[in-house]
């Protein structure tokens, strides 16, 4: 079973994302990284392809992105670095997210061969049309057992909310306040309600909240109405912010701090 | 205004130029997109709108620009050339043509702030101008880089009452100024409409922009039957960054088989030399600013930094259309090295009191170039004034002393 689809129907609430982006800070550091993330308790884990030109990201992801780049990584070198992790005790759902364009280059069937054969279990690719995806996409990512995320904003409409909803799987990426990632949002009423119109609207997939969310205050903020939030921004912060011998221990601090509650 | 018929080179109920086009882009800009995309033509349509948009182009623009035969040009090169005059336009460009219609789109949408990027900062101009205009509040991004190279450019908006910010990520120039302007546009999703320059971005950017374009070729039908006795060129002569004064200069031309289409891309220093923005000679199919197109990249899909002396032409790609007009072989594209443009914009200044800006000098270096025989007819469209590059020009001044 996708691994996606067996944390969702065992875990319903409080789900905690993280994501982070490869060859960041250093090229090798994507699997330690994600280790330390697994054994921290993150539910799932979202491993950023890096890009040139990532418009719907701030500026916090887009430094991220471009030292990754500088430090050489592609497309390619993040499955060889995935190569053989399942084989190595990393159980925790993965997916990738990036843009469009080094996925197309790097050849679509290719990348989604790639993805079955490291295991990963699920894409976000912002910029990829619903309609573009429907057409030339679905069957085969679904052949390749590949689930896809959708993202909806406060503006999104309500019947556009279902048509992404009956196209995506995996869950539904729920993008907190109009911006791009890292903005502060103040997880106000207006937040509230926009989470509880889209509860309302009895959605097939689990829903996750990203963009803003970086303490426990936000998270359990943006967890009240949902399945549970995506941090990206704050855990770049921290990654930035802490040395190679510290980090496992931040991070295991980072989860823990952010989801007081939890019992692993 | 409207070909019914399905032509390859228009844009498809979907979106598409063949296989170009669409809109790639994330949510966060659909509803926006979207409310464009279901309203532009009807807006554009009601009579109320052409009205106004055509009493501006004359009274405020100062259209119909001349088409003036360049007899001494003439002589030197050995054809007939006529010389679209957009450096007539109230801003020195053609990029006001533009900018004049998408606020009165963005008027009747009710949108009450503008953002918009800039290169060589005339299409920032041209959108300070038309919110000064207007009364509605302007934010242009433009490249830090840009902004040390076209100074008169940025004080001009800032005197027009425009919000200038510096765009310092990536290469800080026209690519990542628009990076800018779409995030601001994704951050103030409501009120704000992004008035994008050039014959790029998601549908229905480049076709509604082409169209407000469209009067260039609409204007040289007339002035061309008038001069001549025939409506159509043998040539038409176009600069291509994004490519709307080419979008314009073409528009009315693309099903005329016989109208031979010329794109001059910027060579910067050499097409393998790695400074360079010549996209079709460098480039593949890829998808950048929300639609698939022509982009320099590399192997990995990143997009790379481009070249030019020219600010208005140091873009990574072209307009969705100009990549069908390429790859169906519609238009020709022939690339012109920065010394290529140089030698043009002082051999028009000489010979015919025009100073032209370096980007429309990218066009004129074709003249040479295309063979044309001296009893056929070229039409190059000038597209902008060479004030603003003075600075570079000054710095050329001996070699061609």
């Amino acid at each position: 079973m996708n691994r996606l689809t067996n944390l969702f129907q065992h875990k319903t609430a409080d789900v905690l994302n993280v994501y982070f982006t490869a060859g960041f800070p250093a090229l090798h550091d994507t699997v330690p990284i994600l280790r330390s993330l697994q054994d921290a308790g993150a539910d799932l884990v979202e491993i950023g392809m890096p890009y040139s030109d990532p418009v719907a990201d701030g500026e916090t992801i887009q430094k991220s992105n471009q030292q990754a780049l500088d430090n050489g990584m592609t497309v390619g070198k993040l499955f060889e670095q995935l190569q053989d992790i399942r084989q190595q005790g990393i159980t925790v759902p993965i997916l990738l997210m990036g843009y469009l364009n080094p996925v197309v280059q790097y050849g679509v069937e290719r990348f989604c061969q790639q993805c079955q054969a490291v295991g990963v279990d699920g894409v976000i690719l912002p910029d990829m049309p619903l309609e573009v995806f429907e057409r030339e996409y679905k069957a085969l990512f679904a052949r390749h057992g590949l689930q896809t995320v959708f993202l909806v904003t406060p503006q999104t409409a309500p019947a556009r909310v279902q048509q992404l909803d009956a196209a995506a799987d995996g869950f539904i990426y729920l993008v907190a306040a109009a911006g791009t990632t890292g903005l502060q949002t103040n997880m106000n009423a207006d937040v509230d309600a926009y989470l509880q119109r889209i509860k309302a609207l009895g959605l097939r997939n689990p829903t996750l909240v990203g963009f803003g969310i970086s303490d426990a205050a936000s998270f359990r903020a943006a967890s009240r109405h949902t399945t549970g939030a995506i941090i990206g921004s704050a855990f770049i912060r921290l990654l930035q912010s802490t040395s190679a011998e510290q980090r496992d221990a931040a991070i295991r601090e980072f989860v823990a701090g952010v989801r007081p509650l939890q019992v692993a | 205004m409207t070909t019914e018929t399905a032509s390859p080179y228009r844009v498809d109920t979907s979106g598409y130029y063949g296989p170009f086009g669409g809109a790639y882009v994330p949510e966060m800009l659909y509803p926006n997109v979207a409310e464009l995309r279901d309203n532009y033509l009807r807006l554009i349509d009601e009579p109320g709108f052409q009205r106004e948009f055509q009493q501006l182009l004359a009274d405020y623009v100062g259209r119909p620009t001349p088409l003036f035969l360049a007899k001494r040009l003439s002589a030197e090169i050995g054809t007939t050339v006529y010389l679209k005059r957009e450096d007539l336009c109230h801003t020195g460009a053609h990029k006001i043509n533009n900018t004049i219609g998408q606020i009165l789109v963005a008027q009747r949408l009710g949108k009450r702030r503008i953002v918009a990027e800039t290169g060589a900062g005339q299409h920032g101009v041209a959108t300070a101008t038309v919110c000064a205009l207007m009364g509605l509040e302007c934010i242009v991004y433009m490249g830090a880089i840009d902004m040390e190279r076209q100074k008169p450019n940025v004080d001009r908006m800032r005197m027009l009452g425009a919000q200038v910010v510096p765009a310092r990520s990536g290469s800080q120039t026209l690519k990542d100024a628009t990076n800018e302007a779409m995030r601001h546009w994704i951050s103030n999703p409501t009120d704000t409409h992004y008035i994008i320059g050039s014959v790029v971005g998601p549908h229905p950017y480049p076709d509604m922009v082409a169209r407000f374009q469209s009067v260039i070729s609409a204007e040289i039908i007339s002035q061309l039957l008038a001069h001549t006795g025939r409506a159509t060129p043998d040539y038409v002569l176009a600069c291509v960054g994004g490519g709307s004064n080419a979008a314009g200069a073409f528009y009315h031309y693309l099903d005329e088989p016989q109208v031979r289409l010329v794109a001059a891309e910027a060579a910067g220093q050499g097409v393998d030399t790695g400074h360079s923005a010549a996209t079709t000679a460098l480039g593949k199919p890829g998808i950048l600013h929300g639609s698939s197109t022509i982009l320099m990249q590399t192997e990995d899909g990143q997009v790379t930094e481009p070249y030019s002396i020219s600010a208005g032409l140091d873009y990574p790609g072209i307009g969705p259309q100009h990549a069908q007009l390429f790859a169906t072989g519609r238009a020709e594209f022939i690339s012109i090295t920065d010394r290529q443009a140089l030698d043009a914009a002082f051999q028009l200044s000489r010979l015919e009191g025009i100073i032209p800006a370096l980007e429309t000098a990218h066009a004129l270096a074709c003249l040479p170039l295309i063979k044309a025989k001296p009893d056929e007819v070229v039409v190059v469209c000038l597209s902008g004034r060479g004030d603003k590059d003075l600075a570079t020009y000054t710095k050329h001044l001996e070699e061609y002393a």
